[in-house]
């Protein structure tokens, strides 16, 4: 090792740092300030996360791996960093209201989303099995905690206990793969890896490590076979949680997946791929069929998260760079559809508490038409009914897939997206064709009608001028895909 | 009789296997899943250090020393969790982990 690298260019990871001690910072204002900080530390949050954002974005076109090949950035990095700051904030801003209602005010709770969002941004940038291993402990950490935050209801902390024990397992099984990657190509950077498996033969053993690394990751990103979690932890954590669980840990999930396989085992992408095209059937189709008897609007969107990202799997199976541009949009329609659908669910309250049951939004159109509006108009994009935002998700990367002649996949998702309709439109006529239930209080938080018009509007107009994320998108992937 | 590689990593594959079985066979109490958690780290501790000893390399133990200290905080939020819910239910049980279902 040359003595002159001993100090390692900080340069690259500077929107990180600032992040991480900026969450010190927060912190520290909620100690010594005694009188209700929590609104105060929550604004501080989101103006950090705008910071970090145009941090990230001032990189310009900086690519380059620093210290000693743990963490990398490229134009790939950057995008997902980007959607997943977004993400963050938008759950910030959401939980304002819901947290000074519930009683559950305390600063501790922006805090730990921002430490969760340093995790994820670390992920999305790890270029070795140690530095993705550090991030995604710090972002389950953080998230174990904000899961069980509501410490009075039996409720959240059963789904704090639930996901932490399965978290737990699932970065066990990761560790198990790391393991066995490190003693079968005797490294742990991505580049090596990838680097010993073209050079000599894979063995047994690298194999069944590629296979725990991504059945933890598959946990990450709730797809089916390991998305026995995602209901529950969805129902019982408070809602703002699972907003922003539905959201920005997902993306920097999948993200990382993807990192991971093209990255660290593009020599073996033949085994790995058919775990993948498993992986996804699979979820598309539980995702569907297991959505349509729910009656809890939380859990509903457990699962139509599981389809999602059964879909967004689609991309990933490609594994073109129209693959993965197909997903980094899927990604980012799905990030914003979903700020949006948890906006209504924070929405639906009904003498002083709040309600999630589907029958409770019977009529809704009669008593608040413009919000029936927004959610239907929510609904049917994540449906994927054209023109609206959440239908072309779905085109690209279904293109992607028939374009890499992976035509069973593309069909089968097709189906199950017709089949996954039924469910969403289930809500829809439920609002508008139901007798009315009792009006929810009204009315809508300021900050929850802001974010959900945003994000309706885009997923009404999104199709009259998709080029700039089209053109994002696919400038991140070409960084990713050799 | 040398011991070699092969033997460590039965044993830690022994004790991996031990701890993935301790989450899913326990009915009985949380605190044992913790336990089995544990054993599952650690079981990947001795993989790391033996292939760090067989191919002369130091970043396996340095890994190893990480996942320690991650072990660690991981056991204390874990515990943490575990302490709010015994308050709400009054029970550690694992059957009785089942307000939510479907």
């Amino acid at each position: 090792m040359e003595n002159a690298n001993l100090i390692p260019a900080f340069g690259p990871a500077i929107p990180e740092i600032v992040l991480a001690g900026g969450a010190m910072l927060l912190l520290m204002y909620g100690v010594f300030r005694k009188v209700s900080p929590t609104a105060h530390v929550a604004y501080g949050t989101v103006i950090l996360f705008i910071i970090t954002a145009f941090l990230v974005a001032g990189q310009g076109t900086l690519t380059g791996t620093t210290f000693s090949g743990l963490f990398t950035v490229d134009p790939y990095t950057r995008f997902v960093k980007l959607l997943i700051l977004l993400g963050a904030s938008v759950a910030v801003i959401m939980s304002l209201t819901f947290i000074r209602r519930e009683g559950m005010d305390r600063f501790e709770f922006p805090v730990l989303i921002a430490l969760a969002t340093v995790g994820m941004m670390m992920m999305v940038s790890a270029a070795s099995f140690m530095s993705l291993y550090m991030g995604l402990e710090l972002q389950s950490l953080a998230i174990y905690v904000i899961a069980a935050f509501h410490r009075d209801n039996a409720k959240s902390s059963e789904a704090g206990l639930k996901y932490f024990v399965l978290g737990a397992l699932s970065s066990g099984l990761l560790l198990y793969g790391c393991s066995l990657v490190y003693g079968y190509t005797g490294a742990l950077d991505f580049v090596k890896v990838a680097a010993a498996i073209s050079a000599d033969h894979q063995t047994l053993g690298l194999i069944f490590g590629l296979v725990f690394i991504l059945a933890a990751l598959a946990f990450k990103i709730s797809a089916v076979p390991f998305h026995m979690w995602t209901p529950d932890v969805y129902e019982g954590a408070p809602t703002p949680v699972t907003a922003f669980l539905a959201g920005a840990p997902k993306v920097a999930a999948l993200a990382l997946t993807m990192r991971v396989l093209f990255t660290a085992f593009p020599a073996i992408a033949p085994e790995w791929n058919q775990i993948i095209v498993f992986v996804s059937i699979a979820s598309m189709v539980l995702g569907s069929f297991a959505a349509i008897g729910q009656n809890n609007i939380k859990r509903l969107m457990a699962y139509s998260s599981i389809g999602h990202m059964g879909f967004a799997l689609v991309g990933v199976a490609a594994g073109s760079v129209e693959g993965v541009q197909g997903v980094l949009i899927y990604l980012s329609i799905y990030v914003i559809m979903n700020a949006g659908v948890f906006c209504c669910i924070l929405a639906m309250r009904r003498n002083g508490q709040q309600i999630e049951t589907i029958n409770d939004l019977a009529g809704l159109s009669r008593s608040q038409p413009l919000f029936a509006f927004f959610f239907s108009m929510l609904m049917f994009s994540l449906a994927g009914i054209p023109p609206l935002a959440g239908f072309f998700a779905k085109f690209y990367v279904f293109i992607a897939a028939v374009q890499a002649g992976l035509y069973p996949l593309a069909v089968i998702g097709v189906v199950a997206s017709v089949v996954g309709a039924f469910y969403y439109l289930r809500v829809i006529k439920l609002i508008y064709f139901d007798e009315p239930a009792p009006v929810f209080e009204g009315p809508m938080p300021r900050e929850l009608s802001v974010v959900l018009t945003l994000s309706g509007l885009f997923t009404m107009f999104f199709f009259i001028y998709p080029a700039p994320l089209l053109a994002g998108a696919q400038f991140a992937a070409a960084a990713l895909v050799p | 009789m040398e011991i070699g590689l092969g033997h460590y990593l039965t044993v830690a594959a022994i004790l991996f296997t031990i701890g993935v079985f301790g989450i899913f066979l326990n009915r009985k109490n949380v605190i044992i899943i913790l336990m089995s958690v544990e054993l599952m780290l650690l079981a990947v501790n001795i993989n790391l250090v033996a292939f760090s000893t067989f191919l002369n390399d130091l970043t396996g133990q340095v890994f190893a020393l990480f996942v320690l200290t991650v072990a660690a905080a991981e056991a204390a939020i874990g515990l943490a969790i575990l302490v709010t819910y015994f308050r709400n239910r009054g029970s550690i049980a694992v059957d009785d982990v089942n307000l939510m279902k479907g």
